[in-house]
């Protein structure tokens, strides 16, 4: 099995202002950026599943020039609530990392 | 058109970080145009805004304004201060003007200073509201006066205008309230007429100080020449470089979508930039490019939520180590029961977490099976409640069954490792963001109030 870990050189998280949370996935090389930057396995309900996010509000962007994909999700409740134990989301992104990641492209 | 490039020292990522003095001293040797930073953001919470209060330490921002006001004072160029205080409320502009003033009189200046203030009255907010001229952005809905009249303090995000527009009246410092990062970067450029494009993208890639260079952590700021056809940025230590992928990579920064920003009155689209080394220090942008926009404001608002007080404890038996999710799951049962039997409060008047740090205290969330116990934890018990005084009680109530809980029920009694007595802290007030709308304007400055100030 293959994981985002396997595939990425850096894998970061933080807010995007107080409603946005953003995971940038920096993968290793150029090959495992067109194998995996639209795989199926990163989808909207992934993030449903991991973070609670709502799928409507993910959003998916793939950099080439970086060999990187930047995915985003509109928070449920803002950041700084009652709940919060990562102000800044910085460090959301460790529960990306062990997830299996396909090579099937996302069907458009 | 600009008939020489516009330089621009972005001493700091934030005001208060850290300035260093030899690297101003660099980048008045390039030729400086204009000092500019940010002195805020929010990203440390709501707490900043709804207090008024600064995150920096007083001397820390003292610090940098000495070494940024002595620069402005010898080269004769203007300084521009962004998000004063943290937040840019009334409140956090007004304590940043005080030590303006201290420091203008320690070192003989006698600048004049331009003040923008960004902060709002409800009622003129309601009355846009009312007209229409307030929108959401994702993922809220419709704005309700209910989550206006919650806010502690209001402000809009400034763009450009106001910064130009004290510059025409030739100011030597500008004091702003809450701004948008980029626009207090970009603003002097703009006045002198750079391209709009080249002039936002870079301070988009400023706006961090020496984020975007290839060591980070090696320097604070960095210096910007924006021209005609684009932008250069070296790093404001000379021992430390820009490359291409350090530049782009901070597009990315906080930002959730990757090729477009929206600012006031318009959207940077960098989706065709190219970045280039042109030295081994300085990396070339061009291909940036801003659409014009109807003119809004961001909103952003900050209310006072419930109270919360806190206990800490440590664990290191291995016995409670082992079987930690069953621990926490009857250990908060438990407290939940004492609070409603001894406070006589209903279970959805108040709210006990506990938080396992060493276990999965940051995600909150069960861990896989077979997960190996840790040698340590430390549980972090908070309570919150309507008012400090409940959420005080609630800890009081729970304090011996939370230093002492056993896991089974027949051993005698054990005592958990606390550091302190009295061992709970009344934490205040949880401090919330309400507003993620914009109001739609026609007259950019309409909603800034601008104070000039000559000492």
């Amino acid at each position: 099995m293959t994981t985002i870990n396997d595939v990425c050189r850096h894998v970061r998280s933080k807010n995007a202002g107080p409603f946005w949370i953003t995971f940038d996935l920096f993968f290793d090389g150029e090959e495992k950026f067109k194998d995996y930057s639209t795989s199926s396995s990163l989808n909207g309900e992934l993030f449903k599943k991991l973070f609670g996010a709502d799928p409507a509000t993910v959003k998916h962007f793939t950099v080439p020039s970086l060999n990187m994909v930047k995915i985003s999700y509109g928070r449920s409740s803002p950041q700084g609530g009652e709940i919060e134990r990562d102000m800044h989301a910085g460090q959301q992104f460790v529960r990306l990392l062990d997830v299996e990641i396909e090579k099937r492209a996302i069907k458009i | 058109m600009l008939t020489k490039p516009i330089k621009i020292i972005v001493p700091v990522g934030s005001l208060g970080a850290g300035v260093r003095e030899e690297e101003i001293e660099y980048g008045l040797s390039q030729g400086a145009n204009v000092i500019a930073t940010d002195a805020g953001s929010t990203d440390s919470g709501a707490a900043y805004l709804a207090l008024g209060i600064s995150k920096n330490n007083r001397g820390s921002v003292k610090r940098d304004l000495t070494i940024l006001m002595k620069a402005s004072m010898k080269a004769k160029i203007p300084l521009i201060i962004g998000t004063c205080g943290q937040a840019g409320g009334d409140k956090n502009v007004n304590w940043t003007r005080e030590i303006v003033i201290e420091i203008a009189k320690e070192i003989n200046f006698t600048p004049k200073i331009a003040i923008l203030y960004s902060e709002q009255d409800k009622a003129v907010l309601k009355q846009k509201n009312e007209n229409g001229l307030i929108f959401p952005l994702p993922p809220l809905g419709a704005l309700d006066n209910n989550s206006l009249e919650a806010c502690e303090h209001i402000v809009v995000a400034m763009g450009v205008e106001p910064y130009t527009t004290v510059l025409e009246s030739g100011v030597d410092i500008i004091l702003g309230g809450r701004t948008t990062d980029t626009a207090v970067i970009a603003s002097y450029a703009l006045w002198k007429g750079a391209p709009w494009g080249a002039s936002w993208h870079a301070a988009k890639i400023a706006e961090c100080g020496a984020q975007c260079c290839v060591s980070p952590t090696n320097g604070a700021g960095v210096l910007l020449s924006i021209d005609n056809d684009g932008f250069e940025v070296e790093p404001l230590n000379v021992e430390n470089q820009c490359s291409p992928d350090s530049v782009s990579a901070h597009m990315l920064y906080e930002n959730s979508n990757p090729f477009e920003l929206i600012e006031p009155g318009g959207i940077l689209d960098v989706t065709n930039a190219k970045y280039v080394q042109c030295d081994h220090r300085k990396v070339k942008v061009t291909g940036s490019v801003w659409k014009e926009m109807p003119y809004t404001l961001k909103l952003e608002g900050a209310a006072i939520g419930r109270y919360q007080t806190i206990m800490l404890i440590g664990i290191q038996d291995p016995k409670v180590l082992s079987r930690l999710d069953e621990f926490h799951d009857k250990l908060l049962a438990t407290l939940n029961e004492r609070v409603i039997k001894t406070m006589g409060l209903n279970s959805d008047e108040f709210d006990i977490s506990l938080r396992m740090y060493g276990w999965n205290g940051v995600s909150g969330e069960k861990l896989p099976e077979n997960t190996p116990p840790p040698r340590e934890v430390g549980i972090l018990f908070v309570a919150t409640a309507q008012t400090q005084e409940i959420a005080s009680q609630m800890a009081k109530a729970c304090n011996p069954y939370f230093f002492h809980f056993p896991i089974d029920l027949d051993e005698e009694l054990p005592s958990y490792g606390f550091a302190f007595s009295p061992a709970d802290i009344d934490r205040g007030p949880v401090y919330e963001f309400k507003l993620n709308h914009v109001v739609s304007l026609d007259d950019p400055l309409e909603l800034v109030r601008i104070k000039l100030l000559q000492l």
